[in-house]
């Protein structure tokens, strides 16, 4: 895991909706915030490990969601591929603080360089 | 001004705020600790001794009496030496001096504080909310106003649907009101039970004639001096002579923060309930201890014993918080609900549904560890879940059994036969000839029958479009037992044992319309069904129940989501509908206009006569939508398991062959099925002679013109496998096509499974099971028409317009913003 450098605030959990989810755009990539039916929040990178899915667009279920390009069926909790395929989505660090929705975020992600 | 004399002993003044259940509890502590310690004095805001709160439930419903709920009467408070103030409550606390004053203008000193001030009902300020007839519902004199008015009949609202807002609900109802609970969210106690629970226990309150409305936006209590209805934001009005306010309670922490103590929530105590004064304490719903306030009577006590050792004392280890467990006090129906049942974090879940018993059961597991559990109809084992899940006891040896409880009452969770076996006779299960469950049971036992075959043929079940036949089979299995091996099903997904059929059916013998109720009934195997079957359903239910059924957003495949298809990249294409393939100068330029304006990188002529535009970001999809709508153009439904185009030849409007007006014909066609949603893609074609330019022999529906009328062509597909069309039959009139189009499409909507075209279902069912119903049954044409039709109502909305203009789904198309960075 890339050492988060940063929390951001990107407002209440409400806003997203109920076994859907929200997209972030950072300075480097999209992150998708997904929302389950029993109210748990997870993030993770807006892309797909197979060809790039959209997987914010995809069918929330359960605690998994299905990438909308080829059905393949992602773990939100740890963004493991189910089934036989192989792959995993990128994690997104994310805590709920007072009902909102805070992402760690990368330096890169912030737009800051490295030194060096 | 009164003074209340100092003590004439040397005891130290224990003064306590709030005579109600934590305050007493905590005074009884003591008591039992060090009896003689303090001098204790308390001052009640409610005119009366303690009693216990939690029974005003019974109080109201009439099943207990004010002395009955009493818990320390006045004799108690003498032999204990307390002096009580009722009816006085405290207005104000000065630390300098170390009094409280009361409202009485009594000016008491003290060594000790304790405050008990509970809280307060949350009044939601709506226009007449301070009408009479407006009740909260917390102490006896809300009971008595309540009583008073039930004593005439006459109906009620309850705003809210929590525990406390049900609990007033059962209790008006069992006084005579007709009761109707407004909750805001999707379903009842969300708070506490997730919706397959909520869904049950809607039904049981339903069944006990009381009216539950979810979504229930509250817009004015209506009224010149008392009450008379509720006006909710969609305008709808229930009438209403009482209404309780029942949405929450607010921490009491006013006295608290007058004083400058810390109050954030509620007021800020530590471990043995020291406040920010460290001579004065704090105890139950109005404190806030490690960032948690609480609104039950356990942790309550939990607290008075801490604040007690302290006060007298007595080493303690503190209170370190409390897991809470809830159960509704109606008698009847039992719901249970603990710690956190969200799941969440590296969680799984155990469900258990017993649709015949009414049973759900759903436990949430962490590490091998319970974490929070919602039972419904069958809380026995509440008790037992809850310990396991304070002692955080490793139950990764239990798991397996672990849903049928301590006693492990065996038995396997629910299957189709239940399903079946559980129906009413008179609940129907083959559509297509109108046989009831009664019927057939009575045919298998009466006549011997043994075989599905047998069954066809002397009841006709199944013996149409077969679509029941699983049905039938489960009869068979029920009724004869271990004798009869059905078929194996093919179940929908791995949520459930069912086949697509079975669940299509069982949704209208068992009048299930919405998807907790399905997933309920039916018994699936997870919390929320998967990208599989929630489609299917969404599809099934809102055919099943047009006009009513509320269409599932989340249960959609994105294209017919964001009424757009997704592409490669993740943008999205655009395909106005242009009717029956034609279109015109205004509405090329408003797409050309909007491929400028947009930057769409590709405009193409598609193989459904129309244009695409695609690569467009989902973020412009409304300001796009809204420039195509401006010109007249609605969504073509390019991506949905709809109706997607009617191709067209130019016909005998034009051409010197033509025998009919293909382009009107297909026009016509395309007004009237727009809009509705199918098993799957549905397409047709209308060709103006039968050299077939519109290739109308490839499609789902086709149309071709003949000297003296029009052919009839069904089932047909491009795509992976081609298959030609087949003969329907022919029609002389214009208004026969469309008639046989609706029908046959209706036909299609009802008895297809999700995801098949009309040619493998036609290959399914045969020809001529279609003929019979469509073309032989004048009767059942017509209704199958007329069914269409009013679907059609509903369906015939532009998608691009609800969403461009009326601000449907916004969520879709916005990102998330920053809001600060910490
Ligand atoms: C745009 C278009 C190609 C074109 O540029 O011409 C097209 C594009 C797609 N077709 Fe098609 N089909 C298009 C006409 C056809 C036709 C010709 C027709 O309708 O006359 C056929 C054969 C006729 C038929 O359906 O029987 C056709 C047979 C298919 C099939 C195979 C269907 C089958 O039953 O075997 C699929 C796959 C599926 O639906 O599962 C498919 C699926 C698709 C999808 C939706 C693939 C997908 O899931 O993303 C493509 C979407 C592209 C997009 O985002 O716009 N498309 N597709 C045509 C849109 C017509 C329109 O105006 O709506
Ligand atoms: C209808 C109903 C049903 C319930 N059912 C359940 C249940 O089934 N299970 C469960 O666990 N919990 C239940 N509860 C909640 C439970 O009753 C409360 O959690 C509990 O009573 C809280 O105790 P408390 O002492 O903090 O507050 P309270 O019992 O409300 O006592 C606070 C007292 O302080 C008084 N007061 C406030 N300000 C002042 C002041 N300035 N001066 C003097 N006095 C003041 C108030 O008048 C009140 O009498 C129910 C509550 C209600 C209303
Ligand atoms: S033929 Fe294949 S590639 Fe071409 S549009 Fe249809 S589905 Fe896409
Ligand atoms: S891009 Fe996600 S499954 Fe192919």
């Amino acid at each position: 895991m890339t050492d988060i450098v940063n929390w951001v605030n990107v407002g209440p959990v409400a806003n997203i909706p109920l076994q859907g989810a929200r997209t972030f755009q950072t300075e480097t990539d999209r992150i998708a915030i997904f929302r389950t039916l029993d109210d748990q929040v997870y993030a993770l990178l807006d892309r797909c490990p197979h060809k790039d899915g959209p997987l914010a667009q995809g069918i929330v279920h359960g605690h998994f969601v299905t990438c909308p390009l080829h059905n393949m069926v992602f773990s939100l909790e740890t963004g493991e591929a189910q089934g036989p395929d192989d792959g995993c989505a990128a994690k997104v660090e994310l805590r709920v603080i007072d009902g909102t929705v805070h992402i760690g975020l990368t330096a890169e992600q912030i737009g800051l360089r490295h030194a060096g | 001004m009164n003074h209340v004399p100092a003590a004439l002993t040397k005891k130290p003044r224990l003064v306590v705020i709030g005579n109600g259940m934590a305050g007493m509890r905590t005074v009884e502590e003591i008591l039992g600790r060090a009896p003689d310690k303090y001098e204790i004095t308390v001052f009640g805001a409610e005119p009366r001794v303690n009693y216990n709160r939690i029974m005003l439930s019974p109080l109201l419903s009439g099943e207990k009496e004010f002395d009955d709920i009493v818990i320390n009467t006045a004799e108690w408070y003498q032999e204990n030496r307390i002096h009580l103030f009722s009816g006085d409550p405290v207005i104000e606390i000065d630390r300098t001096r170390k009094v409280v004053i009361s409202k009485s203008g009594t000016e008491t000193a003290y060594d000790q504080l304790l405050l008990a001030t509970g809280s307060d009902p949350i009044m939601i300020p709506v226009p007449g909310h301070k009408l009479s007839g407006v009740v909260t519902f917390r102490d006896v004199d809300d009971v008595d106003t309540m009583l008073k008015t039930a004593a005439n009949g006459g109906p009620a609202v309850v705003i809210g649907g929590g525990l406390l807002g049900l609990e007033a609900a059962v209790g008006l109802q069992a006084r005579g009101m007709s009761v109707t609970v407004l909750h805001l969210a999707g379903h009842v106690m969300e708070r506490q039970l997730d919706p397959s629970a909520g869904y049950l226990l809607a039904q049981e309150l339903g069944r006990r004639g009381i009216n539950v409305i979810t979504e229930a936006d509250t817009a004015e209590i209506v009224g010149t001096d008392c009450v008379t209805g509720v006006r909710l934001k969609d305008g709808r009005m229930i009438p209403a002579d009482l209404v309780v306010m029942a949405v929450g309670i607010r921490p009491n922490g006013r006295l608290a923060a007058d004083a400058g103590l810390t109050v954030e929530r509620g007021i800020v105590v530590d471990d043995v309930m020291t406040t920010s004064d460290p001579d004065i304490f704090a105890v139950g719903e109005c404190v806030q201890h490690r960032g948690q306030c609480y609104g039950l009577v356990a942790p309550l006590f939990e607290m008075a014993k801490s604040c007690a050792d302290h006060l007298a004392e007595i080493a303690t280890d503190g209170y370190a918080g409390s897991v809470t467990s809830t159960k509704l006090k109606v008698t009847g129906v039992d719901v249970f609900s603990a710690g956190d049942f969200s799941g969440g974090g590296e969680t799984e879940e155990i469900v258990f549904r017993d649709a015949g018993r009414g049973v759900y059961k759903r436990i949430v597991l962490e590490d091998g560890r319970i974490k929070g559990a919602v039972l419904y109809g069958d809380t026995s084992d509440g008790g037992w879940y809850f310990q396991l899940m304070k002692d955080a006891q490793d139950v990764t040896e239990l798991r397996d059994t672990l849903a049928f409880g301590q006693a492990f009452a065996g038995g396997s969770a629910g299957n189709p036969l239940d399903a079946v076996a559980a129906l009413p006779d008179d609940a129907e299960i083959c559509g297509c000839n109108g046989i009831c469950k009664g019927t057939i049971v009575s045919a298998i036992t009466e006549k011997g029958l043994t075989t599905l075959d047998e069954v066809k043929g002397h009841t006709k079940a199944s013996a149409s479009c077969g679509s029941c036949s699983g049905l039938v089979e489960n009869l068979l299995a029920a009724t004869l037992g271990g004798d009869y091996q059905a078929a194996a099903v093919k179940p929908i997904c791995t949520c459930t044992d069912h086949d697509h059929d079975n669940v299509r059916r069982l949704i209208k013998a068992k009048e299930l319309k919405s998807m907790p109720a399905v997933m309920q009934e039916l018994e699936w195997k997870s919390s929320d069904g998967c990208h599989v079957c929630r489609p299917a359903l969404n599809y099934y239910l809102l055919a099943a129940w047009p006009g009513e059924y509320v269409d599932h957003g989340a249960s959609r495949f994105i294209n017919e989501r964001v009424h757009a298809n997704i592409q490669k990249d993740g943008t999205y294409s655009v395909v106005p509908r242009m009717w029956g393939g034609l279109t015109n100068p205004r509405e090329l330029r408003a797409i050309a206009d909007v491929a400028d304006k947009f930057d769409i990188p590709t405009v193409k002529v598609t193989g459904g006569q129309r244009i695409d535009l695609l690569g467009v970001k989902k973020e412009d999809l409304p300001a796009v939508w809204a420039d195509l709508n401006a010109a007249g153009m609605v969504s073509g439904h390019a991506y949905g398991k709809s109706l997607r185009t009617v191709k067209s030849c130019v016909g005998q409007e034009w051409c010197r062959f033509g025998t009919q007006m293909s382009m009107s014909m297909a026009v016509d066609l395309e007004k009237m099925t727009w809009g509705s949603w199918m098993p799957h893609k549905f397409k047709m074609a209308v060709s103006g002679c039968p050299r077939n330019c519109a290739e109308a022999t490839i499609k789902d529906f086709g149309v071709v013109a003949t000297d003296g009328g029009w052919d009839l062509h069904v089932g047909g597909n491009g795509g992976i496998h081609v298959r030609a069309t087949e003969l329907l039959c022919k029609v002389t009139t214009d208004q026969e096509v469309k008639e046989y189009c609706g029908a046959f499409i209706q036909l299609y909507r009802e008895e297809a499974r999700y995801l098949e075209r009309t040619a493998p279902w036609i290959e399914r069912v045969g020809l001529k099971h279609v003929q019979e119903r469509v073309v032989d049954d004048a009767k059942n044409r017509a209704a199958l028409f007329e069914r269409f039709m009013e679907s059609q109502k509903t369906a015939q909305v532009d998608p691009w317009a609800e969403r461009a203009s009326q601000g449907v789904d916004a969520h879709e198309f916005k990102s998330l913003s920053l809001i600060a960075a910490e």
